[in-house]
């Protein structure tokens, strides 16, 4: 299961980093850059993570595009695939890992194939957000095959309450659309494939053409507030 | 009025293509760029008034003319880290018209003189990313972006690079140690990004709809740009509508235009005629305004005269069955999230917030916690690195402030509701 960051509290440990006061072992040697010829990298891997180090003029650059790629290809950011990273970066293990753990998007335990983002923040939650996710964490249960997690704001309010079903957009979700999203996930369709974010038109196209007034806000001569020229 | 400028026919199919965007007279700007100076560029951007549309609304011309001149790398780096709760005109902008953003972005880079571009988009945009994956490549194909660009001595690389998560990443310098592939930590200013920034090299940082506006400035000229608008607060700018409204969305206005206009004839106020309670005028940052606010006209000095400020150009309203300690509680919550952990009166201080709130909620609180946390506010405005503390800090403050009778009578009523 995926660790709930948010419901680790800050306050007593200071940190919300897993395993961050377990004793060091001091009789280990320090994990260095990895040795090439010890760690073996799969070539699809290698091959993505050195295109992403040519596109910078610095290779720490990478770190981020590349520890997702590491994470496309297992599933998540598992020790294996960091050193695997760090091997290729030719960075150490420590380093990529204090990276991972301050990005939301990067898992640091394993879950499942798919992973449903619930936006909960102000304006997804003025709106219901709250009991869809409660809903939609009731229908997949402990189906370790999806991953449900509140997220903050996700930049779609205009759909709220919304989901990002891995990275794509839907919304808005009335409550019962939980269970529907679900199984078509379940059934390995195109979940809410109606509600998609990227067939909507924009928002002034929807208001209403009154009082002669143009639709995308044109402001009506002698409007002006005071400071106008 | 020239009506809309940025949201111009953009839902027009195909927008994203570069062939439709071409015949509708797109890089035109661009073509007519190059063939003015780097510093006449910059002086149309001045001219035009342009503030900045990520939220902190400093002129965009006078940003770029700070880069150091003389051959040396510089950067340009475009803020696509849209993670402002309440804001998502940018999303909109790129999904929609890529080559617009793209446009602006070589236009700035050669008022600045800068050579390598990137475009840092949060993680969680990745249907955006895709999108600008496959306009950067027709750019390039068109000659747009690389070398020599359309002939001129001007070449320019551009990178997009994605965020994984931070909302912190939006802050300029947590911005820039995260595109270096740190944690992203702000730096502490001076100096400042365009003296040194990315790599250490000068670089200027602009938001996705700044970067928009400029091929339409160019167009059209700054000056013509600068009557748009208000003094002060020139152009157009596209909000974004959410939360207790009928027609959530981007609505693109002439800044100056009525907040009451906003909120009720575009966006079509609250459902059921409920009435506004409060309302953020620019995102989750903003200190909040109330309904007595409706009429003030949106604008950049306007809204900062009242109080607050027009941000991001995120309008978030509530209506009035919302209790105002949720809203407290749900923003706090996430500025405790999302704080970096840098510098202690942010760390401490967005944590301590969410634990009085809660005790408001839990019936354990006296009117004293409610002093103690206004305190705890205002030692957290101004005392760190960047302003993710101050922006939880403003609109609790205001909240305590506008809404003081409201969190006493919560208050009371769950220490009743314990008692019996």
């Amino acid at each position: 299961m995926s660790a709930d960051w948010s419901a680790i509290p800050r306050d007593r440990h200071g940190s919300r980093v897993p395993g961050w006061d377990e004793p060091v072992d001091l009789e280990k040697d320090p994990a260095g850059i990895p040795d090439p010829a010890l760690v073996e990298v799969p070539a699809a891997l290698r091959s993505e993570i050195e295109e992403i180090i040519g596109r910078y003029p610095e290779r720490h650059s990478a770190a981020l595009p590349a520890l997702a790629a590491a994470q496309r290809h297992h599933g998540w950011c598992s020790p294996q695939a960091i050193r695997e990273t760090a091997c290729v970066m030719r960075v150490t293990p420590g380093y990529l890992t204090s990276v991972a753990s301050f990005y939301d998007m990067f898992e640091l335990e394993p879950g499942g194939r798919h992973s449903v983002y619930v936006c909960t923040n102000i304006s997804c939650s003025l709106r219901g957000a709250d009991e869809l996710l409660a809903a939609i964490e009731t229908a997949v249960g402990d189906d370790p095959d999806i991953n449900v997690r509140g997220f903050e704001c996700l930049g779609a309010c205009d759909i709220a309450p919304m989901v990002s079903v891995d990275q794509v957009y839907y919304g808005p979700l009335k409550g019962s659309d939980a269970k529907r999203l679900v199984d078509d996930l379940r059934a390995g369709r195109e979940p809410l494939a109606e509600l998609a974010l990227a067939l909507r038109p924009t928002a002034a196209a929807a208001v209403p053409k009154a009082k002669g007034a143009k639709p995308k806000g044109a402001k009506p001569k002698g409007a002006k507030p005071k400071g106008a020229k | 009025m020239s009506g809309p400028l940025l949201l111009k026919g953009i839902d027009e199919p195909g927008l994203a293509d570069i062939a439709v965007y071409e015949r509708r007279g797109g890089y035109g700007a661009l073509r007519k760029a190059l063939a003015m100076t780097p510093e006449a560029v910059v002086a149309e951007l001045e001219a035009s008034g342009l503030r900045g549309r990520g939220g902190a609304g400093f002129p965009a011309g006078r940003k770029s003319s700070f880069l150091p001149k003389g051959d040396m790398d510089k950067y340009l780096v475009c803020n696509a880290d849209e993670s402002e709760p309440g804001t998502f005109k940018d999303r909109e902008l790129m999904a929609k018209s890529p080559h617009m953003l793209l446009e602006g972005i070589v236009i700035a880079a050669y008022g600045a003189g800068a050579n390598h571009a990137f475009i840092y988009i949060r993680g969680e945009y990745e249907e955006q990313a895709r999108i600008l994956d496959v306009a950067i490549v027709q750019a390039r194909g068109q000659g747009y972006i690389g070398e020599r660009i359309l002939g001129s001595e001007f070449s320019l690389s551009l990178v997009l690079h994605r965020g994984a998560g931070a909302y912190i990443c939006g802050e300029e310098t947590g911005l820039l140690d995260s595109l270096e592939g740190k944690r992203g930590n702000p730096r502490l200013k001076p100096p400042f990004p365009a003296l040194q920034g990315l790599y250490q090299g000068p670089t200027l940082i602009n938001n996705v709809e700044t970067l928009a506006t400029m091929p339409h400035i160019i167009a059209m000229g700054g000056a013509r740009y600068a009557k748009l608008g208000v003094s002060g607060s020139t152009g157009t700018k596209v909000v974004s509508v959410s939360g207790h409204v009928t027609r959530p969305g981007n609505y693109e206005i002439e800044l100056g235009m009525p907040s009451r206009e906003i909120i009720y004839g575009l966006a079509g106020g609250p459902p059921r005629r409920r009435k506004v309670k409060l309302w953020f005028p620019g995102g989750s940052s903003s200190p909040v305004l109330t309904a007595a606010d409706l009429d003030l006209p949106y604008d950049f000095d306007t809204l900062a005269k009242a109080g607050s400020m027009l941000g991001s150009g995120a309008i978030i309203v509530i209506d009035e069955d919302t209790p105002v300690l949720d809203v407290a509680l749900k923003l706090a919550k996430f500025y405790r999230h999302e704080s970096c952990g840098k510098c202690t009166p942010c760390r401490e201080g967005t944590n301590w917030t969410v634990r009085m709130l809660e005790r408001i909620d839990a019936g354990e609180a006296t009117p004293m916690d409610l002093d103690i946390m206004a305190s705890v506010q205002d030692h957290i405005m101004g005392n760190c690195l960047c302003v993710l503390g101050d922006a939880m800090a403003m609109p609790i403050s205001s909240m305590i402030v506008k809404f003081r009778d409201e969190f006493e009578a919560h208050m009371q009523s769950r220490q009743l509701a314990g008692a019996a």
